[in-house]
């Protein structure tokens, strides 16, 4: 388990940084947690020529509240998100899923930034993010852009981050009230990966009329995805169980897993139909209580 | 509670010690094999085969040879020129050292690398380029003695097909008839999965071979120090290094299980390439390697029945046994007993009547199989003896703890010989099950569960009463490569009453250096803190076959209260002399002699052992020093009764261990904490295959689950709240009555926790579910059932 030869760089500002990704080109990487890109170095599935390591630059580990909006910088911890009051407040979800990721030890390293960038539906973020109706802020030698995340996750490993970009930031719209969100993944055993993982937020209406719903779903699919019909089947109607039934349904069907070790395509199917229930009713309680 | 004979201050039996070796681990101060650090020292990396079969065509070790640091690429062809390329195994099957024309199992060893630096062997290693031939491996057993089967062992003269041996026990006539008349029989086939001991630590060596002095020096992550001496000179005395020249030392293991009993070809190729190159060299390997390639443990697919009337009376029992060795038998028991102590598997339970056969074959797998935490195969037959007792009680209808009850050999009837011929030494079976089920009052978890399962819950609860065969072995029986299955202690008390004390086992983790100086100091009332304990040099320990199978107390531990005795009794001499009165008159209590009826008149263990130094008697030897060899009269036969509860989850299978209690019956107990932690660690390692450990292949030959992501070894978060307790039956026949415990968690749990589970599935029909039972397996039986 000894990695291949590289060649180490620490710049000290993003300018710096792009810079370094410009001039190296396929040959470097991005490293920030490292919990994803070290073992593939280990094992040499991953081989590059440089390392750009961004830990040093500074203004990308903060999570703040502006406008509506949360923002939380590429660098944030695992660990960060665990123990953040601003987001307990609004997004209790976030507890559920660090404290399903790998162990304390990897809370204190991996970052929320790097499991997204590492673009691999196994991660348990991208479903939160989905179901937050997050968006990636992107940067270049040019300035920044921003990526909705339905846009930003393209296939296995890839997302839409180009050579000499790095992503610095996630933003988060601040839920309105009325909203609940939760997320469980079901793992074979501590550390691993999910054999079906789902998050969900549900905002209902003094009415009782589900005003928007996000759902997605962990390693059920070649890339993260959002249960589209599952969230359609109840936007504009009352909660009940016929409805969350019909979310459950379409969310099995709509999923495309693989058969491996942690089960048939047909027992994650329907994990994904019983945890899509079990997160609505939580995310639901999480409204009341 | 456990009656200490012996003050704090010495230490003796029954307080429960800090570890003595504590000090040095947890400040990380151990010194490991990979510690080890000599000048010029150059390092291995290993070329492993990604087939299961295949011809090798060419080895290209240009680009290889082309990396900086490496100084050489040792192939198969290279170490036939020594006659090193084949090595022995301990059950005496032959095994490749390196191929020089084929590969028999995927990651098994092609060729090494070596280098002045780790990194440099591992990046000539990914130079190396090998051209095979791939072939269509043998992988599923019951298709190895296929006559369309290709000869996996052609290089053995006369092999015409993948058979290893047959082997037998009980009597067959008898039982078949039996199951021909019997009211009832039941039947389960069931495999015991393929697993891997995973120990911290992978194994390891530095090679030092003096060319000047043709002396090598050993260091090597060996359970057996004294038998590797021995093999390596069998092996390698024709190039001249013969047994005074070899000295092996094993220092500290990080957990051993078994999987550093065997001698595996990275040792063989760092001593060839350390005597062929005069540098010392180092293989380490990594956590993929050690999980791929090492001895595997376990994997026998036995059909188990039993016969019985129908009011519950277990009249016999018949196991049929494939056992799959993958391409070499290598597996590690006592040489005269192919199967280990399978024979053990007619239980807890009294009645006349077995029969047992077992056929080993050839598959293109690693080989093995080592005795996992296990006394040869016991937890093979624990389970099966489990799970069919459980299955029969089904059957009948019968509670299965009043079944148990029913069928128990009773305290009164030990010694109590068993239909395949073993005499348990002691036991008290109802007792141990009654105090478990105290221990979460039964009755009321079997009410709870019927109400549970009127509502459509799953919770189930799960019995396994065992009994162990431990402590091998007496010298009539066992030996491995010939040599008697004793072990040995060695004490030398110095001047000032402290002492040093070497044995021929070697712990792994297993505390040795605290019970072992506690023995001695409840013998010898020198306190335990003043002893010394020292294993692992061939050099200065007296020989002995090492630590696995539960033995070191059953053996060492025996060897060195008895060589304490032999010290006590010349302090009685010496205090004889000393207080001018006959050796009749005199009294011992820990710590000192006193003359009888005037105690104030008395000389301490420390004055006596100065004595034996400055004024001995004349005529006497000076010194104080004792050496013993202890072959056993009998094997020890600990036991222990375990309850599981489970709940299972109906929608997501997930299955929750809810409580599980432990009570084990081990004899005198020499350490409390340190019997304690050994019994949650072997109680992990028990739930580990029983939910999720198993190494699995495809048909190519491929592991699907080679490393650690994959491979499920289970974690704090994973392991129930152990309830432990105790059961104290002395073993007769061992001189301090203890029986060893290393081994009886890991033997006894997974049938708990199996028969927990089958238990919550009865309502639906399910019989039978083999380990590891995971959500996913149980999702595909209730589904089969028609429930999703």
């Amino acid at each position: 388990m000894i990695a291949q030869s590289f060649q180490y760089e620490s710049p000290g500002t993003l300018a710096e940084a792009i810079a370094l990704l410009n001039e190296h080109g396929d040959e470097a990487k991005v490293l920030s947690g490292g919990h994803s890109l070290i073992p593939m170095m280990k094992l040499r599935f991953a081989s590059p020529g440089y390392l750009i390591d961004i830990n040093n630059i500074p203004g990308l580990s903060d999570i703040k509240e502006e406008a509506g909006v949360v923002r939380i910088g590429a660098l944030v911890r695992e660990s960060q998100l665990e123990h953040s009051d601003l987001l307990a407040k609004h997004f209790p979800i976030f507890k559920d899923v660090t404290k399903l990721i790998a162990d304390p030890q990897v809370r204190n390293m991996g970052t929320l930034g790097g499991n997204l960038a590492h673009g691999d539906a196994a991660n348990d973020h991208p479903a939160v993010m989905i179901a937050l109706g997050a968006s990636v802020v992107i940067t270049n030698a040019e300035g920044e852009r921003e990526v909705p995340i339905d846009e930003f996750f393209y296939g296995f490993y890839m997302t839409a981050i180009q050579q000499g970009e790095i992503l610095t930031e996630i933003r988060i719209p601040v839920p309105a009230s009325g909203t609940g969100n939760a997320y469980h993944k079901l793992e074979r055993k501590v550390g691993d990966y999910a054999t079906a993982g789902v998050a969900v937020q549900i905002t209902v209406g003094e009415d009782g009329i589900v005003t928007s719903a996000g759902i997605g779903l962990t390693n059920l699919n070649p890339v993260p995805l959002r249960a589209s019909r599952s969230e359609e089947a109840l936007i504009g109607k009352p909660l009940s169980d016929e409805t969350i039934a019909l979310a459950a349904q379409f969310a099995s069907e709509d999923c495309s897993p693989n058969s491996d070790l942690r089960g048939s395509e047909e027992y994650k199917r329907h994990l994904t139909s019983v945890l899509v229930k079990r997160m609505i009713a939580k995310a639901v309680e999480r409204i009341n209580g | 509670m456990i009656q200490c004979k012996t003050s704090k201050a010495i230490g003796g039996m029954g307080h429960s010690l800090k570890r003595k070796e504590d000090a040095r681990f947890i400040q990380g101060k151990g010194n490991y094999v990979d510690d080890v650090k000599l000048p010029g020292m150059l390092y291995m990396d290993i070329v492993r085969s990604p087939y299961a079969y295949a011809k090798i065509k060419n080895i290209n070790i240009e680009e290889a040879m082309k990396v900086p640091g490496v100084v050489a690429v040792v192939s198969g062809r290279d170490l036939e020129k020594y006659n090193l390329h084949w090595m022995p195994t301990l059950m005496s099957d032959t095994q490749m050292v390196l191929p020089t024309d084929t590969v028999m199992y995927q990651s098994q060893e092609v060729a090494a690398v070596i280098a002045t630096t780790k990194y440099a062997a591992r990046d000539g290693r990914e130079a190396v380029i090998v051209e095979y031939e791939p072939m269509k491996p043998v992988i599923d057993p019951f298709k190895s003695l296929d006559p369309s089967a290709p000869v996996l062992r052609s290089d053995k003269e006369g092999k015409t097909d993948n058979h290893i041996w047959n082997w037998k026990a009980g009597d067959k006539e008898k039982t078949d008839t039996l199951f021909e008349t019997a009211d009832v029989v039941v039947k389960e086939q069931m495999h015991i999965p393929r697993i891997h001991v995973a120990s911290i630590e992978t194994c390891g060596c530095v090679a030092d071979y003096d060319k000047v002095n043709n002396h090598l020096t050993m260091y090597m992550t060996t359970q057996a120090p004294h038998a590797i001496r021995t093999v390596i000179a069998l092996v390698a005395g024709h190039v001249g290094l013969t047994e005074e020249k070899v000295r092996v030392i094993a220092p500290d293991i990080g957990g051993g299980f078994g999987g550093k009993v065997p001698v595996y070809p990275g040792y063989v190729i760092a001593i060839a390439v350390s005597f062929l190159v005069g540098k010392p060299v180092k293989w380490i390997e990594d956590r993929s390697e050690n999980l791929q390639a090492d001895s595997f443990a376990r994997d026998y697919h036995i059909t188990a029945e039993m016969a019985g009337t129908k009011d519950g009376k277990i009249l016999g029992t018949r196991f049929k046994i494939l056992a799959d060795h993958g391409y070499t038998d290598a597996s590690a028991n006592p040489s005269k007993f192919p199967t280990g102590m399978f024979s053990i598997a007619t239980g807890s339970y009294d009645y006349g009547t077995t029969y047992m056969e077992c056929d080993a074959v050839y598959t293109n797998k690693p080989p093995g199989g080592v005795a996992y935490r296990c006394s040869f195969r016991v937890t093979e037959a624990v389970h099966a003896i489990e799970r069919i007792t459980d299955r029969f009680a089904f059957e009948v209808g019968k509670d299965p703890a009043d079944l148990r009850m029913q069928n128990f050999i009773k305290k009164e009837d030990f010694p109590w010989k068993s239909p395949t011929g073993w005499i348990y030494d002691s036991g008290d079976y109802h007792a141990g099950l009654q105090k478990a089920m105290d221990a979460l009052n039964y009755n009321d978890l079997r009410r709870e569960q019927a109400e549970k399962r009127a509502k459509g819950e799953l919770m189930g609860i799960g019995i396994s009463t065992f009994t162990e065969i431990v402590g091998a072995g007496p010298s009539k029986d066992f030996d491995i490569l010939g040599i008697k299955m004793f072990d040995s202690a060695e004490i030398r008390v110095h001047p000032t009453g402290k002492a040093i004390a070497r044995f021929g086992t070697k712990s792994q983790g297993q505390g040795h250096e605290t019970t072992y100086a506690q023995i001695i100091a409840e013998e010898l009332g020198i306190p335990a803190e003043n002893i010394a304990i020292e294993e692992g040099d061939t050099d200065t320990a007296p020989y002995g076959l090492g630590t696995y199978a539960s033995r070191s107390t059953p053996t060492a531990g025996a060897a060195a209260a008895i060589a304490a005795r032999k010290l006590r009794d010349k302090a009685r001499k010496i205090a004889a002399y000393l207080l001018e009165v006959s050796e009749d008159d005199l009294e011992w209590e820990p710590g000192k002699f006193f003359v009888k009826g005037a105690p104030e008149k008395s000389k301490t263990i420390q004055e006596l052992v100065f004595a034996a130094y400055t004024n001995h008697p004349q005529g006497m030897e000076a010194g104080f020093e004792a050496t013993h060899y202890y072959d056993p009269p009998n094997l020890t036969f600990p036991s222990g009764a375990y309850i599981c509860v489970v709940d299972i989850d109906r929608e997501t299978c997930e299955i929750k261990v809810r409580r599980f209690v432990a009570i084990d019956d081990c004899g005198n107990i020499i350490n409390p904490m340190i019997v304690q932690g050994q019994v949650h660690g072997g109680l992990t390692q028990g739930i580990a295959p029983a939910m999720y450990e198993e190494l699995i292949y495809d048909e190519a030959g491929n592991i699907l689950n080679g490393t650690f992501m994959d491979y499920l070894v289970p974690t704090a978060v994973e392991s129930p709240n152990w309830e432990t307790g105790h059961t104290v039956t002395p073993s007769p026949h061992h001189p301090i009555g203890a029986k060893g415990v290393g081994e009886s968690p890991t033997v006894g749990a997974p049938p708990a926790i199996a028969n927990a589970i089958v238990d919550a599935l009865s309502p639906f029909g399910i019989t039978h579910l083999d380990i590891p039972i995971t959500p996913f397996k149980i999702f595909k039986a209730l589904k089969e059932k028609g429930v999703f």
